[in-house]
Parts: structure tokens; C-alpha cells; sequence
């Protein structure tokens, strides 16, 4: 079995990698590969899409990699592979972005991406550090993770679903702020799994193993 | 809610911990990896790596050592020390860190941080500010704080020639786009006399980005009153956890029991 952690040139790959690698490993779960080669995203049987950055930038990185985003697409839309997006690749799963400008996202799950705005104007932004999740809808992904366990977020912008349905998870901060959203074969998480101790090395090691 | 964070961080020169760091059961104090699995293993909520030598040379050995960390450990990592372009920022996020903090370089220009929050996201970058008191009012409470760069041997100036204003420049440095400050006062760094309670809350209050209190935890009750009095966001010390004085989980334990807001499994 293969996962491929998709490079578009966008902040900090070598954490996911490592905590991929060791969940695959532990779980028997095959290789994982980063990779920007659309050839390869096509073969993989899973499809991981991490980053970090500005929403209108990382939009552009990953479509300056001509026919990558095709095979990301066909992948998961047209053959129903699992899908996992991390902060800015679960963000890009929206409608639209309205981090700086109007961006638009793949449009798999309905949704604005847009700014946090905490009711307590003591509260900074970025919402960044250690929150406790709330989970709305159990999901095959959460297995063994509990509600009130700890995640690690950094991100001033969040995914705002239109069908509460989609959204799996939250966290309280000023405001509820998504933490997980899902549809079909696809999981956004915002938080990074991969820095989340025990809670994240679960959702990780858990989508490996997913068969929706 | 958002919990409060407790932050080791460790001074690293030529791959290796330069302050002693005293754990039980580690098998090589000096080793940077060791040491951080060691923080890993005690719920640290975050650690930090100081290149306290900065060279050019010493880069490729923060390079490994960023590899070799986010190999062994699972929580977010933020590497500083001699930070000055974009290329560094990207080359210490591919390597493995979470976060760079950029100092001097972010001085000498601001926009250094517009350039890479724009590239990056201002997620990961970190303006480290390390300000000394230079005015008291006449109860003796500090009430203005000036930069100081190169591991504060060196004043900072505006383009005026004063002494560049700490308030002002975080300010400056959070319209360009930084995520965090790491705010050490230069008066309290090493003496174990408590944060610089005065600075860290007139920043804190000053910005909405995070601050992160740093210099002269002593005690625990100092790292109550950076989050109660001071208004950081993050609490950061070295040498209480190193030497062993208290754990991860003595510090959490008695935060929480203070009323703030702790991850404590």
C-alpha cells in the first residue's frame, strides 16, 4: 500500500513525513512517499496534503505543479480514495478562501475559510497552542481518540462548513472553531495530527488503516 | 479552551547543549535529540533550540539536529539563532522545525518578516525581542524598555539614533506579519528573579499576536505571574527544568492549581 504525502513546495513537510512513516510502520500500514509527480499521486492508495502558509499562496504553489491537483482530483473524487488535508490542506477543501483575497478552493466541502474572530478581544490571534476537541459526529478517523483531547493548532483562519454535518469537530475559542471536517472518503484536520503527541499519532495511524 | 504552554529551551552550540541540562535516566545531557525526547516524554507542550553560536558553519548542524528532533519527537519544535532570509526559514522548515525565530535580522529590517510570513504563513514565524529596562517611574517600576541585538551585546537605534523602542517595534513587527513574539528581558535573563512582569504585560496588552514571556524564572510562582500578571500567552524557561528544580508536570500541576488553564495528560 502506498500514501503519498504530497510536496508542493509549502512549509514543513519532514514532520508529517516522520509521523506518517512511524504509524506506517507500526501498524503495517506499507510505504508512505512525498512526492510531487502526478504519475504517483495517481498509483497512490491514499493521498495526504499537508502545508503551511498563506491560503492564496499555497493555492498557487500546488497549481504551479502542472497536472498535480488533476491527479489529486481524480484520485479522490473520481476513484474514492481516502484523503487527508492538514491546516492549509484541509483549508483548501472549502468553497473559497478569504485569507488576503477571495480564493477559490477545490470546492469539495462547502465552506468559507475565514478569519477567527474570539468574542473576548483578549484572545490572540493566531489561535495557536494546545485546545481540547470537541467531537459532533464520531467518525472511523477518531477511533480511540476521546472528547477533551488535546490537539495542537497555529492558524489565524478556519473552515467554516456549510453543512454542519461535515464539520466532525471543534474547539472552543471565543468562538467554535472547526478542528476536523469530513465528506465521503476525505478528512480536513486544522490542527497538525503529526504535532499532537498521542491524540494526533491516533488520527494519523487510524486514516491509514481507513476503509471507507 | 486554549491551554497555557510550558516551553524548555534549550541553548544549542555546535549540535550540542551548551546549559547543563540534569535529567534522570539520560544517557548523553549534551545531546540535543536526548534532551528533547527527555521534554517530549514530560508533556512539554513545545520546545525551543537557540543556536547561541550562529555561524554560518553552525548551520548545517542546526539543520541535522532540526532532522534528527522531529525524528524522535511529536510536539512543535521552534529553532532560532542567527536567522536572517527567507532561504534560512524554508531550509529550517524543511529540515524539521515548526517554527524560526528570526532577531537581529528582523531589526536591521523589519520587512525580512513580511517577506517570509508572506511565503511561510505567519504561523511559523517567530520575532524573538530581547529588551532591556532603560526608564523607571519613581515607585521603580520599569516603564520603557529599549532592543538590543547580537545576543544583546548591541543597542539597537531607530533611524533617529535613540535607542529603538521595545513596545514600539513589536508593534511594527506584528504588522508585518509575525506570528509570535519570544520576548526575553535582558535585565532578568539568568538571575532567577521572576519575568519582567512590567515589559511582558505592556507588550502582551500592546499586541494580538501571542507573546511568549522569557528571562529569570526561578521559581514557579514566576511562571504563574507571566500568564496572571504579565498577560503572555506561553511561559519559557531553561534552567529550572535542566537542573531538575521542578518537572513539566510540578510546573503544569501547580499552574493549574493557580486557575490557569494547563494540558496535563
Amino acid at each position: 500500500m502506498l500514501t503519498a504525502l504530497v510536496d508542493y513546495n509549502s512549509g514543513n513537510l519532514h514532520s508529517a513525513h516522520k509521523a506518517f512513516e512511524r504509524m506506517a510502520r507500526e501498524t503495517g500500514a506499507g510505504t508512505i512517499v512525498v512526492t510531487s509527480e502526478p504519475d504517483v499521486v495517481a498509483k497512490a492508495d491514499r493521498i495526504v496534503l499537508p502545508g503551511d502558509g498563506a491560503f492564496p499562496a499555497c493555492k498557487k504553489q500546488l497549481f504551479d505543479y502542472t497536472g498535480l491537483f488533476e491527479a489529486i482530483s481524480e484520485a479522490v473524487i473520481t476513484n474514492g480514495r481516502p484523503f487527508m488535508g492538514i491546516c492549509i490542506g484541509m483549508q483548501m477543501m472549502a468553497t473559497r478562501g478569504l485569507e488576503y483575497e477571495d480564493t477559490a478552493g477545490f470546492d469539495w466541502i462547502g465552506g468559507e475559510v475565514v478569519k477567527i474572530t474570539p468574542s473576548d478581544p483578549a484572545l490572540k490571534v493566531p489561535h495557536m497552542g494546545w485546545n481540547n476537541l470537541h467531537i459532533s459526529n464520531p467518525h472511523p478517523v477518531l477511533d480511540g481518540v476521546s472528547e477533551g483531547d488535546h490537539a495542537y493548532f497555529v492558524h489565524s483562519y478556519h473552515f467554516k462548513a456549510t453543512d454542519p454535518a461535515h464539520r466532525i469537530a471543534h474547539v472552543d475559542y471565543g468562538e467554535e472553531v472547526t478542528a476536523i471536517v469530513a465528506r465521503d472518503t476525505m478528512i480536513g484536520c486544522q490542527f497538525h495530527p503529526e504535532k499532537s503527541q498521542r491524540a494526533g499519532l491516533r488520527i494519523v495511524s487510524n486514516f491509514l488503516g481507513w476503509k471507507p | 479552551m486554549l491551554k497555557t504552554r510550558i516551553i524548555p529551551c534549550l541553548d544549542v552550540a555546535d549540535g550540542r547543549v551548551v546549559k547543563g541540562v540534569n535529567f534522570v535516566d539520560l544517557i548523553d545531557a549534551g545531546d540535543p535529540v536526548e534532551s528533547a525526547r527527555a521534554y517530549d516524554a514530560a508533556g512539554a507542550d513545545e520546545l525551543c533550540f537557540l543556536d547561541i553560536h550562529a555561524t554560518h558553519e553552525n548551520r548545517g548542524t542546526m539543520y541535522d539536529l532540526a532532522t534528527r528532533t522531529a525524528e524522535q519527537c511529536f510536539m512543535p519544535l521552534t529553532i532560532g539563532g542567527g536567522v536572517r532570509t527567507t532561504e534560512d526559514v524554508r531550509n529550517l522548515l524543511l529540515a524539521g522545525a515548526d517554527k524560526v525565530s528570526f532577531n537581529s535580522a528582523a531589526v536591521a529590517d523589519p520587512d525580512v518578516i513580511a517577506r517570509a510570513a508572506d511565503r511561510f504563513g505567519s504561523q511559523c514565524i517567530v520575532c524573538a525581542i530581547d529588551a532591556k529596562t532603560i526608564a523607571w517611574d519613581e515607585d521603580g517600576t520599569p516603564t520603557k524598555w529599549a532592543i538590543y541585538t547580537h545576543g544583546g551585546r548591541k543597542p539597537a537605534l531607530d533611524k533617529d539614533g535613540h535607542p529603538m523602542d521595545a513596545v514600539e517595534f513589536a508593534k511594527l513587527i506584528e504588522s508585518k506579519g509575525a506570528g509570535e513574539i519570544l520576548l526575553t528581558s535582558m535585565d532578568r535573563d539568568g538571575t532567577r528573579a521572576g519575568f519582567n512582569i512590567a515589559m511582558t504585560r505592556t507588550i502582551a496588552d500592546a499586541v494580538k499576536i501571542p507573546v511568549i514571556a522569557s528571562g529569570g524564572v526561578g521559581t514557579l510562582d514566576h511562571l504563574v505571574e507571566g500568564v496572571t500578571e504579565g498577560h503572555a500567552s506561553a511561559v519559557l524557561a531553561a534552567s529550572i527544568f535542566h537542573f531538575g528544580d521542578y518537572t513539566i508536570q510540578e510546573a503544569k500541576d501547580y499552574m493549574a492549581s493557580k486557575g490557569i488553564p494547563m494540558r496535563l495528560t
